[in-house]
């Protein structure tokens, strides 16, 4: 058993010959960095611009949760700036703007950050490297897809600086309160959504095109990496998911630019005047089409966050990922009935018992292969020399932060307890727990451990370290008194955090409102936040300090890794690989008796004296 | 050459007789539309019955479907599936709407009266804890 | 730096590059139709009684466009087989005739589109019987917007003469007021713009163009305008419409004065006044963007890549099989929307 934990021996594992690439013709600085086609400079495109937004997404939150402690107090700072781009005095935030910023953390959040750091960023820096490709399938394709991307992305973040301000309906943007509110943020969004689809169409198509296509000679489809199998189930769920929001996006649109009545149903009163509309429309449609995207949506947030997962801990534990064949097994389970569960957040709508039992039990079903998922990864960890770098830490963290989200969504699942918790801040909690300390301490385990490869140069660990344990603390302090205010009733919407629903005892003795310790907690809550915020100020400066000055790697695989993306020159140049490659073995070749080193590459020859003994085993 | 040559004929009277077909279906299909077949609900299931059948001759021979590799036809199910899904689902929510009579009759009849004899019947919706 | 499998199809998976590109986007097609069929559906079985539409589309315009666009669907395919056996002539033939059907189906639809927005519905205050449907009288419409220009014309005038006058008096008295006249399109007539016409001009009528194959069709009871004409005597338009309709006359256009004071609604079949037509243009509208970008793409290939037919012939055979895949889809697609839009 190899105990490799001090990297003693990483002279003999250097590369040789990744000096002498040469590029065919000289690529002026536009065509490099700007407009390039190479799927890594695309993947930090998109890695920079959704990591702007992530921070974007999170100032707005921590502007919201001021007016949840302090209801009604002059927002510090920039209250009077958004008095000014958006109405309302002495710098106070009045209910209008929390509900327009409430509704861009949410788009923010999910379509310009997430989304397009996990599959988009990450994805395209490397997925073809670990299928041993030299690029993406469609290489103008992907540099027309962030283009895309940074079109529909400025137009939905320039809608906030609109007269009537941005869109105001929450994320899910129901209708008809989407298409009544009177500003034009709600369209601009809307256009800004339909762009950003088509983009999001055109990377899946080039993802799983990549996938099927350009694996290189020997990558059977059980020898790739966990995550690219996760990329793949994600962009299958991006392909057929997403239309059905583009067809609802369009609908919306001409409900308010033709003032078409497809969401709006007949009798719709609107401020207390009968709406000049022709009506017949179904308000639910447009939340079975919604919802038909943003239920698998949710597993597009979530599995490039675990196929990453996959790669560190195997790679930190220096051990073969437990049950690599369930993994697969249990993804692509859950990329299929991840399409078939939408209606459980449509409980409220009015749905009969049958229905609403079919989206019961799918719903449970659902769960098993996410938890067969967690268990994997969890026994991958059991009798592993684990190394316990930064990367390894987040992903340690993830583990449980995603149990817990994941196991507090069952009772969602249930028709009849998802009554009560409908809409309340558990139902906030439960979905943060599963994004917030889950996918984006995957993302930031994946910045830590890819930062090597995509720069040379390591990050910091000992301001790594701080910044995990700071994350971790003020993380869980933000979300898990969230449970206990949605337990105890606390809706989701309420401008003032509940302040005017506190009445805690009725005329006859019985709770009646809500405790003024539950509303007490929204303090608690917004100053662990902005603390979150200050924890993040030590990755961002290690992150831009460690590209010039961090630690230099000494060799291409600093990690000792066995996929293919550390076979390559460090950074890997255009078209990626230095020889042909030929794949010869799994993905997680840890601790494996052929090599005296505790890893074997996948390109790495069998050598004739060791492989009949493998076979015996 | 000349056998690649003459395979390509071949489909080529395919694709004639195909096109041919397709011509004829949609003037069955407006002439359908008129005849009464009872109900609108058959007229209906008629019309879709004929316009299947054409984009099914559609796929098949001008998209060459009939004889693709197993990657197209795994990931065309896979729409498929979806398709299916999302259409069925959804129509099938609208059509089992909650029949609220029927849920009234079923439902337990909780009635709350406040008894004098017995003051533990009231205090249930007490938050201490009530032992008996 | 080259990427493999562009041209040549990979061994294990047995196709090229474009074409698995071509069907995943083809399948997010399919998604994306099937959610606007799937709105359909519901939109139609959730519609208030009465209120969705039926046969109110032209069937001899969407019967030949069908045929216009099956036949570019065998020109596509028999392009593809002339370049397979190297017929480069017979392969640029079919596709200009490609081309030129999807123009044709295109400009059938534009002038589809362009009816469609002068069609009317109207809803009068009888109780039965009270819904047409067809166009304004031309003659009327045109007779009305040039008085409405003439009278706003010469109130423009009035208003000048008064102003130069009230500018050379001693300007004691205020100023003469700008006249005002209501904003009337003439593109579409609401409810409120007759209104505000009829108003302004004095007129009490609306002449309607009434097509007799529809003007019954929603509460088509055979014999009901005996009906009308019984229990709504006072009704002018009913009265009008019994008396000169010719029930076995079904070509022949009637017109229909009814008067202003008995219109109860009047809907255009335009998005904004009927679910119906809402989803009728999205889906046609959106049926007709990927006709056009598919007949940009195939113009592109038979007018740009005759060199490729030089260099790379199995490239250009490739990319006409993409884009055939395409266009056959888009085909298949009208094949759906034809019988679902205009006969059921």
């Amino acid at each position: 058993m190899a105990h490799d934990t001090t990297h003693a021996s990483e002279a003999d594992h250097a590369h040789h010959d990744h000096h002498d690439h040469h590029d065919h013709h000289e690529l002026n600085f536009w065509q490099k960095y700007i407009f390039s086609s190479d799927h890594k400079v695309i993947g930090i495109q998109y890695g920079i611009v959704s990591l702007l937004f992530l921070l974007l997404g999170f100032l707005l939150m921590s502007c919201m949760r001021w007016q949840l402690a302090y209801p009604g107090q002059p927002l510090p700072l920039i209250g009077n700036f958004i008095n000014d781009l958006y109405g309302g005095e002495n710098g106070v935030m009045t209910p209008e703007i929390y509900n327009m910023f409430g509704a861009m953390h949410g788009n923010i959040m999910v379509f310009l950050a997430i989304v397009p750091l996990g599959f988009a960023a990450f994805g395209n820096y490397i997925v073809p490297l670990q299928i041993g490709a030299p690029d993406m399938a469609f290489p103008r394709l992907n540099m027309a897809s962030f283009w895309a991307f940074f079109i529909g992305a400025i137009l939905i973040f320039g809608s906030m600086f609109i007269p009537g301000g941005p869109a105001q309906a929450g994320w899910t943007s129901y209708s008809p309160l989407a298409s009544s509110i009177p500003t034009n943020g709600q369209a601009y969004w809307l256009i800004g959504l339909v762009i950003l689809i088509a983009s999001s169409l055109l990377g899946a198509v080039n993802f799983i095109a990549t996938i099927i296509q350009l694996r290189a000679p020997g990558m059977t489809w059980m020898r790739m990496p966990f995550f690219c199998w996760a990329q793949f189930v994600t962009a299958f769920l991006l392909l057929l998911a997403f239309p059905p929001l583009q067809v609802a996006g369009l609908m919306q649109l001409f409900d308010i630019v033709f003032d078409s009545s497809f969401f709006l149903p007949s009798g719709l009163i609107v401020g207390g005047q009968p709406a000049d509309i022709s009506g017949g429309g179904s308000p639910v449609l447009w939340q079975h089409l919604f919802w038909f995207l943003a239920h698998p949506e949710v597993y597009v947030l979530i599995l490039p966050a675990i196929g990453m997962i996959c790669e560190i801990i195997s790679n930190n534990t220096r051990r073969p990922l437990w049950g690599y064949k369930t993994l697969v097994f249990a993804v692509l389970t859950l990329g299929f009935l991840s399409f078939i569960v939408w209606a459980h957040h449509m409980y409220l709508t009015g749905m009969g018992t049958v229905i609403s039992t079919f989206f019961q039990t799918t719903t449970m079903i659902i769960s098993i292969p996410s938890v067969i998922i967690l268990t994997c990864v969890l026994l991958s960890l059991w009798g592993g020399s684990i190394r316990f770098n930064t990367p390894m830490l987040f992903a340690l963290a993830f583990l449980p932060m995603f149990g817990i989200g994941g196991l507090t969504g069952l009772p969602l699942g249930f028709s009849y307890s998802d009554l009560y918790l409908h809409d309340t801040y558990y139902v906030i909690a439960h979905f943060h727990y599963i994004v917030a300390p889950g996918t984006i301490f995957a993302f930031f385990a994946g910045i830590y451990f890819w930062f090597p490869k995509a720069t040379g140069r390591y990050m910091s660990d000992y301001w790594g370290r701080v910044h995990f344990w700071l994350s971790l603390l003020f993380m869980n302090l933000i979300f898990m008194p969230m449970f206990l205010q949605g337990l105890n009733g606390m809706h989701r919407r309420m401008v003032d955090g509940g302040a005017n629903y506190a009445s805690p005892v009725g005329p006859e003795g019985g709770v009646i409102g809500l405790l003024s310790e539950y509303i007490e907690l929204n303090q608690t809550i917004s100053i662990a936040a902005w603390c979150l915020g200050l924890a993040q100020i030590p990755f961002i400066i290690n992150f831009f300090y460690s590209i010039t000055h961090g630690k230099k790697v000494h060799s291409d695989n600093p990690w000792k890794a066995t996929t293919l993306d550390w076979q390559t020159p460090t950074p890997p140049p255009h078209g990626n690989f230095t020889h042909p490659v030929e794949v010869f073995r799994g993905p997680y070749e840890y601790s494996s008796p052929e090599s005296d080193d505790d890893f074997v590459p996948q390109n790495a020859k069998p050598s004739p004296s060791h492989q009949p003994a493998v076979a015996k085993k | 050459m000349s056998d690649h040559d003459h395979d390509i004929k071949s489909h080529i009277r395919t694709y004639m007789i195909i096109g041919a077909a397709l011509f004829i279906g949609t003037i069955l299909t407006v002439a359908v539309s008129y005849v009464d077949f009872g109900s609108h609900a058959i007229n209906i299931a008629v019309g879709l019955i004929i316009a299947t059948v054409k984009a099914s001759l559609v796929a098949l021979f001008f998209m060459h479907l009939i004889d693709e590799k197993t990657a197209i036809y795994l990931l065309l199910s896979c729409a498929f599936f979806f398709f299916v899904g999302l259409m069925g689902l959804t129509i099938w929510a609208d059509q089992n709407p909650p029949n609220k009579t029927q849920n009234l009759q079923h439902a337990p009849m909780v009635e709350v009266t406040v008894d004098s004899q017995h003051p533990s019947s009231a205090s249930d919706s007490h938050p201490e804890p009530v032992h008996h | 730096m080259e990427i493999p499998y562009t041209v040549k199809p990979r061994p294990d998976t047995g196709v090229y590059n474009a074409k698995i590109g071509i069907w995943l986007f083809l399948a997010s097609e399919i998604m994306l139709f099937g959610a606007l069929f799937s709105s359909y559906i519901i939109l139609r079985i959730t519609a208030p009684e009465g209120s969705w539409l039926e046969g109110v589309l032209n069937v001899p315009i969407g019967f030949v466009n069908t045929l216009v666009l099956i036949a570019s669907s065998v020109t596509i395919v028999m392009a593809w087989a002339s370049l397979k056996m190297n017929n480069y002539k017979a392969f640029q033939g079919y596709m200009v005739f490609t081309v030129l059907c999807a123009l044709t189906f295109l400009c059938i639809k534009s002038v589809e589109y362009n009816d469609k927005f002068h069609h009317y519905e109207m809803w009068t205050n009888a109780e039965s019987n009270n819904r047409f449907t067809g166009h304004f009288d031309k003659s009327w419409l045109a007779e009305q917007k040039s008085a409405y220009k003439a009278k706003v014309a010469q109130l423009n005038a009035d208003h000048q003469k008064a102003l130069s006058s009230w500018s050379q008096s001693d300007k004691s008295t205020p100023a003469p007021v700008a006249p005002k006249f209501p904003e009337i399109t003439f593109f579409t007539l609401t409810t409120t713009e007759i209104r505000n016409l009829a108003a302004f001009l004095g007129t009490d009528s609306v002449v309607f163009e009434k097509e007799a194959k529809h003007a019954y069709k929603y509460h088509g009871m055979p014999g009901e305008d005996t009906h009308a004409s019984n229990d709504h005597a006072a009704a002018g338009a009913e009265d009008h419409a019994s008396s000169t309709s010719a029930h076995d006359d079904h070509s022949h256009h009637e017109s229909l004065t009814i008067p202003v004071s008995e219109i109860k609604r009047t809907s255009a079949f335009i998005p904004s006044h009927s679910t119906y037509f809402a989803i009728y243009f999205t889906l046609t509208g959106l049926h007709a963007l990927h006709v056009f970008g598919g007949a940009c793409v195939l113009a592109y290939f038979v007018i740009c890549n005759r060199k490729m037919w030089k260099n790379e012939p199995d490239r250009l055979a490739n990319r006409i099989e993409v884009g055939g895949l395409f266009w056959h889809f888009v085909d298949l697609v009208w094949i759906f929307l034809f019988p679902v839009l205009y006969l059921l």
